[in-house]
């Protein structure tokens, strides 16, 4: 199984950004996922710089991928799709069906970002005719639906693309026109001063009863838990897993690098460092931790 | 501009139709669609009679299959577009590729509308239904603010419905989670949010608590209306405070913006509420009727009847209504 570096979904300072990839590219990593996901406002580094970004780190030999926005609301959205779409060198992860549009009128393979609703094979071949090479699962679908989609596409023929997994991080649960953290701050979101830029690893929602539940990063909704699948690391690949995707935190993103490098390399299955295993087991995502 | 409006079983059905909805849009007895509460939707013949029913007075239904069946689920979405072409519904509506694509193949006659669940929010998205399935008409995900749906509606490949009034779901959906992430159980696979049976109201010193799969979402105070839990209107603590972190409690209510949705072109305004009671289903068709024909009659002399507001106030989640996110300051 390969590793992947998934999108940085929070928003860090530009000297952080450019920190944080530079060391990625001395980590035994075989993608990286490069490009802003949740909030067009947030322009520490714009998308030329992105794309330029993508090229030095493709020139050291890695494999980069650029990643689109999950929620198109403005033109100017649909123009840095486009954008990204139109780079002419990088492959592109599709967020949306709109860059999967664009992917698709200029006959270019994509991978397909795990906000696109994938649940079964009939839609993955669909997919694939427009132009998917790889599939990253949504957050929800783990074991079993991972071995129906095999089965299926075995009965009917459908040659299957790269399977990529979300590993480790926070998962991402849900999207919004509305600014959670210019809620919090009681800010305009169109007026926000970027307060997303003071919350590295998002901002905690607890309950009322100081349950840690869940993550607010601007428009997007986290769960609180840290997903791990390292412990399944040989359930994985036995499914037919291609990739794992760890997603960056503020913290430990390096030390979870090495340790799945280490597991995937050795097949020894570690402990698990984060909460639990997600939704792999097909309970619910915050579920109790697993082995 | 046609009114669509929601029926969770045969009584709504009827009361919407009498109260003066264009079209109604229902859902089967199962997990095919995005309200598959227990007790609600349709078996085949009360769905017969209300086509009927509907047909008669020249009316239409729409039947909802916008859920997301796993592999060895296929099938049986499939078997539903096809009860649907065999009873006659005047479309269905769909989010999923899988069930469009059948659908366009299978009963190509049939017409397909792009359920809310499919979260297109750009022609660009919407040119990939319309290229692939040849959809006829989509809903609008309830995220665009109004200067937005305007220009979409410019570039729109197919006429576009948008939601008029009802419970407001502030995620994207079809692509929300968080239910999914405490139950197990999501709207996309179960077509339930945050389903009643994970759902314990424990009374304390406290006050009134409401669980959902054990995770505390809101605790009441003596008086103080207690509302569903679905995670997006609970009380959380965030930086020390405790409120609404995601959203009151609140239902959308575009009603001052009806002559704009309709001079951009909007085809259909959408009233949520399939859970909800035929009473409710035909005092909210009769304001939206009557608003619609006033002006359709009057044009640009129209003014909204006085009553209209508090009517529909008193109709909606937690009597609160909000422009939602078609007003800029909601986002």
């Amino acid at each position: 199984m390969k590793l992947t570096l998934g999108p940085l979904q929070y928003f860090w300072p530009r000297r952080r950004v450019l920190a944080f990839y530079d060391a990625a590219c001395a980590q035994p990593l075989d993608a990286i996922y490069l490009g802003e996901t949740v909030c067009s406002k947030r322009r520490e580094l714009r998308t030329g710089e992105w794309i330029e970004l993508g090229r030095s780190l493709a020139r050291g030999g890695r494999e980069v991928i650029l990643s689109t926005l999950a929620l198109i609301e403005a033109e100017s959205e649909l123009a840095t799709v486009k954008r990204l779409v139109d780079n002419g060198e990088l492959r592109v992860e599709a967020n949306d069906m709109a860059a999967v549009q664009f992917l698709r009128e200029r006959r270019l393979p994509f991978v397909a970002g795990p906000s696109i609703n994938v649940y079964n094979h009939r839609a993955l071949a669909l997919l694939q005719r427009a132009g998917m090479t790889r599939l990253v699962l949504g957050v929800e679908q783990g074991r079993d639906l991972v071995a129906q989609l095999r089965a299926q596409c075995q009965r009917e023929g459908i040659a299957l693309p790269e399977l990529e997994i979300i590993g480790w991080g926070r998962l991402p649960l849900s999207y919004s026109a509305r600014c959670f953290t210019a809620r919090a701050y009681d800010v305009p979101k169109d007026d926000c001063g970027f307060r997303c830029i003071a919350h590295p690893d998002g901002l905690a929602l607890d309950t009322r009863e100081g349950q840690r539940f869940l993550v607010i990063n601007g428009v997007q909704v986290q769960g609180a838990t840290v997903c791990d699948l390292a412990p399944e690391v040989d359930a994985l690949a036995a499914a037919g897993i291609d990739l794992v995707r760890l997603y960056p935190q503020a913290e430990g993103t390096e030390a979870a690098i090495a340790r799945w490098r280490e597991a995937i390399d050795s097949h020894q299955a570690p402990p698990r460092l984060g909460d639990n295993a997600g939704y792999w087991y097909g309970t619910a995502g915050m579920g109790a931790a697993v082995g | 501009m046609q009114l669509v409006c929601p029926a969770g079983a045969l009584p709504a059905l009827t009361a919407a139709i009498d109260a003066g909805a264009d079209a109604v849009y229902v859902g089967f007895r199962d997990e095919t669609n995005a309200r598959a509460f227990p007790g609600l939707n349709f078996d085949e013949t009360d769905l017969r009679r209300g086509i009927a029913y509907a047909h008669a007075r020249g009316r239409r239904v729409y039947i909802a299959l916008n859920t997301y069946p796993e592999p060895n689920r296929v099938g049986y979405w499939e078997a539903a577009v096809d009860r649907a072409a065999a009873l006659g519904a005047d479309a269905i509506i769909a989010a999923e590729l899988a069930v469009l694509d059948y659908a366009a193949r299978r009963h190509p006659r049939l017409p397909r509308h792009l359920s809310v669940q499919a979260s297109a929010t750009s022609h660009a998205a919407l040119r990939y239904y319309h290229e692939e399935f040849g959809i006829s008409r989509a809903v609008l995900p309830r995220v665009l603010a109004l200067q937005q749906v305007e220009r979409l509606a410019e570039k729109s490949p197919v006429p576009l419905e948008t939601f008029a009034f009802g419970s407001l779901c502030i995620m994207v959906e079809g692509r929300c989670q968080l239910s999914s992430y405490v139950t197990g159980a999501s709207p996309n696979r179960h077509g339930v949010c945050s389903p009643a049976r994970f759902v314990r109201w424990e009374e304390s010193a406290a006050g009134r608590s409401v669980r959902l799969n054990g995770v505390l979402i809101d605790r009441f105070g003596a008086g103080e209306p207690a509302g569903y839990p679905t995670v997006c209107k609970g009380r959380f603590r965030v930086q020390g405070e405790v409120f609404h972190a995601l959203e009151e409690p609140t239902s959308l209510n575009t009603l001052d913006l009806l002559p704009r949705l309709t001079a951009c072109g909007i085809a259909a305004l959408k009233i949520e509420g399939r859970q909800r009671s035929a009473a409710y289903v035909a005092a909210v068709t009769r304001v939206w009727r009557a608003a619609i024909d006033r002006l359709h009659g009057e044009g640009e002399g129209y003014v909204a009847d006085p009553a209209w507001q508090p009517s529909l106030a008193a109709l909606a989640e937690g009597t609160q209504t909000t422009l939602g996110p078609y007003h800029r300051s909601w986002h």
